[in-house]
């Protein structure tokens, strides 16, 4: 079936197509429409869910914990602001095994305000234990909602999702979206039935405490292990979705007309979209450039980019967020990755789009333009474009 | 917990899979004081069994008839709340009861 949706009714369709048990949320803008969108399906009785209304995202998440751990399929939607209320709960999640599947709207941290897009808040969770997927399209969204939980729930894997679409320019956008059929859905997904789980019937402690000698190092290292193994579960799981759904989005970095690109540029979320058509532009007239999406940013691809390297002159990263500090994230992360290598490109780092700026066409351009016009690599590797100054 | 496990053998997430585990971890180690019973002063109201926060106040035949070490923390409800002046805190190794 096909709808028209916009990306907070595909992310509130996904939680219906994957039959979430226990919704706990929290609205806030621009994620709001999820919960609203959530509510009506429930209201209509399309949904049947236990949707549980709370007093802040703090208690949304140690909510989505709890029901998780019971054995519930959990989802729960944020924004922001919220997410950052989240961030001792994030830790819980994890360390928890909980494969709990959040959806976050990218949104500029305050003050000042800013409601529009940015991607600071799900960067500043990147050390939670967390999956981090950051997705360019309305079907994309749906799309991974139901890749996500198949991920997250794999016995070696367990560990909490997040989902990231940027504010208003894919929360907000409307587009065809392909609803798949819910028994392809219920056969691709199966129930959720963790090994261990609270039980009246089968009495075990959660959360317990663990003395320096015991096993806490131990168990960080299992947390480790799993985000090691969702490595390989990402990727089969995304061979298996095309294979049953017809659709595939690259698995870690969705690679757009990089054959035989001299330059790639690197960046995650909406802008992407305008990065192919400036990309398209620049290959009408002969210019070998290319553009590699980051889709998922944890667990890191590193080999992936190890990969793309191989053939690339120049790798040019856009951050819609800033690490005060060092650099934007994705630019610090990528080079690392890359630094072991023998003959490795160039990187270079270039912050765009800070509280929703506009990533213009224009904007690509000069970034393009910049990696073409390096001749000299020990140059400044670092720009924050548009800067008005 | 058995120290000997490996993190290959250890269920995630912390978990203690064994019911009733607390039993097995004797919290009486942390003590510096240590609750002594004068049993000629006690009227066996049973006021200190009810506030100790670790149930360690052993009763037997409707009589308080001492303290499990295993796990009294030392904290001094029992003698504060005890109305006969039946309990009375020492340290640890200073003094005997
Ligand atoms: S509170 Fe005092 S009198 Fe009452 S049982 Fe305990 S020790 Fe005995
Ligand atoms: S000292 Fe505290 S823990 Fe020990 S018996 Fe008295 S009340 Fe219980």
């Amino acid at each position: 079936m096909k709808k028209v949706l916009s990306g907070n009714s595909a992310a509130a369709y996904g939680s219906m197509l994957v039959r979430a048990e226990v919704i706990s949320a929290y609205p806030i803008t621009p994620q709001t429409k999820i919960v609203e969108k959530i509510a009506d399906l429930i209201a209509n009785g399309e949904f049947k869910t236990e949707f549980v209304k709370v007093e802040s995202e703090h208690s949304a998440m140690a909510a989505a914990v709890s029901a998780s751990l019971v054995g519930a399929r959990t989802f729960t939607a944020t924004s922001a602001q919220g997410l950052l209320l989240m961030h001792e709960i994030l830790h819980w999640a994890s360390a928890s095994r909980t494969p709990i599947v959040m959806v976050n709207i990218n949104r500029g941290l305050a003050p000042p305000w800013s409601v529009w897009a940015d991607q600071t808040d799900s960067i500043a969770q990147r050390d939670t234990g967390w999956m981090q997927f950051y997705c360019e399209s309305c079907q994309e969204v749906l799309d991974t909602m139901i890749q996500l939980y198949k991920v997250a729930e794999d016995k070696d894997v367990l560990l909490p999702a997040m989902l990231s679409e940027d504010a208003f320019l894919l929360s907000h956008t409307s587009e065809i979206v392909d609803i798949p059929d819910q028994e392809k859905v219920d056969d691709f997904l199966g129930t959720f039935d963790p090994e261990y789980k609270l039980d009246v019937n089968r009495p075990m402690s959660f959360g317990s405490l663990s003395m320096p000698h015991q096993y806490y190092y131990e168990f960080r290292y299992k947390i480790a292990e799993a985000m090691e193994n969702a490595k390989n579960k990402i990727i089969e799981v995304e061979r298996d979705f095309e294979k049953v759904f017809g659709r595939s989005y690259g698995g870690f970095l969705d690679l757009y007309r990089c054959d035989g690109a001299d330059i790639v540029l690197v960046a995650a979320g909406s802008m992407s979209s305008t990065i192919r058509i400036a990309v398209d532009e620049m290959r009408d007239k002969g210019h070998k450039v290319g553009l590699a999406r980051l889709r998922v940013f944890r667990p890191f691809p590193v080999e992936e980019f190890k990969k793309l390297a191989k053939d690339v002159k120049i790798i040019g990263v856009l951050d819609r967020s800033f690490c005060f500090g060092y650099e934007g994230a994705f630019f610090t992360e990528i080079k690392s990755a890359l630094y072991n290598m023998d003959d490795r490109p160039l990187v270079k780092g270039y912050v765009v789009g800070i509280g929703g700026r506009d990533v213009t066409l224009d904007v690509i351009f000069e970034i393009i333009d910049d990696c073409m016009k390096t001749t000299d690599t020990k140059e400044e590797s670092f720009k924050w474009i548009g800067l008005k100054g | 917990m058995d120290q000997e496990k490996t993190w290959k053998e250890i269920p995630w997430g912390g978990l203690i899979l064994d019911a009733g585990n607390a039993q097995e971890y004797h919290t009486g180690d942390w003590r510096t004081e240590r609750p002594v019973h004068i049993m000629e002063n006690c009227k066996h109201c049973m006021y200190c069994w009810i506030c100790c926060p670790d149930s360690a106040v052993i009763v037997k035949d409707k009589k308080m008839v001492g303290v499990d070490f295993d796990f009294c923390k030392g904290c001094g409800i029992c003698m504060k709340v005890c109305p006969f002046d039946a309990i009375k805190m020492v340290v640890e190794g200073e003094e005997g009861d």
